[in-house]
């Protein structure tokens, strides 16, 4: 009985077939979402007393922060269930969030670099959060470049899938780094333990950004596993036949 | 769980085990060397560095002065202060009672001459009427 539930949910078909039932439904409130979020954090939201105007980069940069590490978890797990139960569909969902991954890091940084020239006065500094951060792009690419240099899928599934359980080392080292040595960057405002130290006229529209742009990943990433999918399985008659 | 299937999970905890053991002994031996900057408390003030370092604090209260082109200052991390000196504009968001960082060297008397000065924010946001 639950190996008949794992065998479904592990099949690459059923989850095209999921996926493109739901896709609008993931889509179409993305976008609603997001320009909403962009609109109320650019235009409606209240100047920083500090930095005025410039904080609202903020919009962009800590979502695409959040969703770098995040979408890094999750490649772990999904490594994991690839490594143990041999599911194909979890290495191919591996692969697809990397390139997701790769993207929102890039954002994250270049988002941080155009903060950076109107606060701190610079665009880059090697401090431990900014560095950690880039190491984790790296790891995308590096992730994405050794699947791709492999003829034998199986073993670049394989080894993608060990080196992204070791890049987790990385996780809490870009997490901490702002507490455990002095950096430009400063420490998180949003923690789990203490009152966000954001106002609430910020924070909401902050909320709204980050909940859209899972929304935004999720149907990016379900749309590079498409291509991924049907790339790998592009001889099974269920692909032959799709559409 | 099949047997097999235990074994390559026991095989990722002991991966992800020795990676974080690994990770966790070359930070501890790098300890404070990953730091941005040193603050001056961490400074010997009758054996000052010769070459380029990186300073960061706190712009002391009241301590901002502007001879010609020059910006004078005083950095402190409530414990030692030191006398900053620099040629240029700093950014917007140097100001006294708020934190700042620092790219130089030491002059022959102690004070110490930046090239770059940048400034660090903290992680509080309000609107303008909020903060008065």
């Amino acid at each position: 009985m639950s190996n008949k539930i794992i065998n479904k949910f592990a099949s690459a078909k059923t989850y095209i077939e999921t996926c493109d039932k739901y896709f609008l439904f993931v889509f179409i409130p993305s976008i609603v979402l997001i320009i909403a979020g962009w609109y109320w954090g650019i235009f409606i939201a209240p100047p920083d007393a500090v930095q005025g105007d410039s904080y609202r980069i903020i919009y962009l940069h800590v979502p695409s922060s959040i969703y770098a590490q995040l979408i890094y978890w999750i490649m772990a797990a999904w490594s994991a269930i690839y490594l143990i139960w041999k599911v194909k569909l979890a290495a191919y969902l591996t692969k697809s969030a990397a390139y997701v991954g790769l993207l929102v890091t890039f954002l994250a940084l270049f988002s941080g670099s155009v903060w950076g020239i109107p606060t701190w006065g610079t665009w880059w500094q090697w401090d431990a959060r900014i560095t950690s951060t880039l190491i984790l792009f790296l790891m995308y690419l590096g992730l994405i470049a050794l699947h791709d240099s492999f003829n034998n899928q199986n073993k670049a599934d394989n080894l993608m899938s060990i080196l992204t359980i070791v890049g987790c080392v990385n996780l809490p080292i870009i997490k901490k780094s702002v507490d455990w040595w002095s950096t430009l960057h400063q420490p998180a405002s949003i923690t789990l333990t203490d009152n966000p130290a954001i106002d609430p006229a910020m924070l909401y529209p902050l909320i709204l950004c980050i909940v859209s742009f899972g929304f935004v990943l999720i149907s990016m990433g379900v749309l590079v596993s498409k291509i991924i999918i049907f790339n790998r399985e592009k001889n099974r008659n269920w692909v032959k036949s799709y559409g | 769980m099949l047997p097999h299937r235990k074994k390559r999970l026991q095989n990722i905890l002991l991966l992800v085990g020795s990676s974080f053991i690994g990770i966790f002994l070359i930070l501890t031996a790098l300890n404070s060397q990953l730091d941005l900057f040193y603050s001056p408390s961490e400074l010997n003030k009758n054996n000052l560095p010769q070459e380029r370092i990186k300073l960061g604090g706190m712009v002391k209260k009241g301590s901002i002065k502007y001879e010609d082109t020059k910006v004078l200052f005083v950095l402190t991390d409530f414990e030692e202060d030191l006398d900053i000196e620099f040629d240029g504009i700093p950014p917007d968001l140097f100001k006294e009672d708020s934190g700042a960082v620092m790219l130089g060297s030491f002059d022959g008397n102690g004070v110490f001459v930046a090239e770059e000065v940048f400034a660090k924010h903290d992680e509080n946001y309000m609107p303008p009427e909020l903060s008065k």
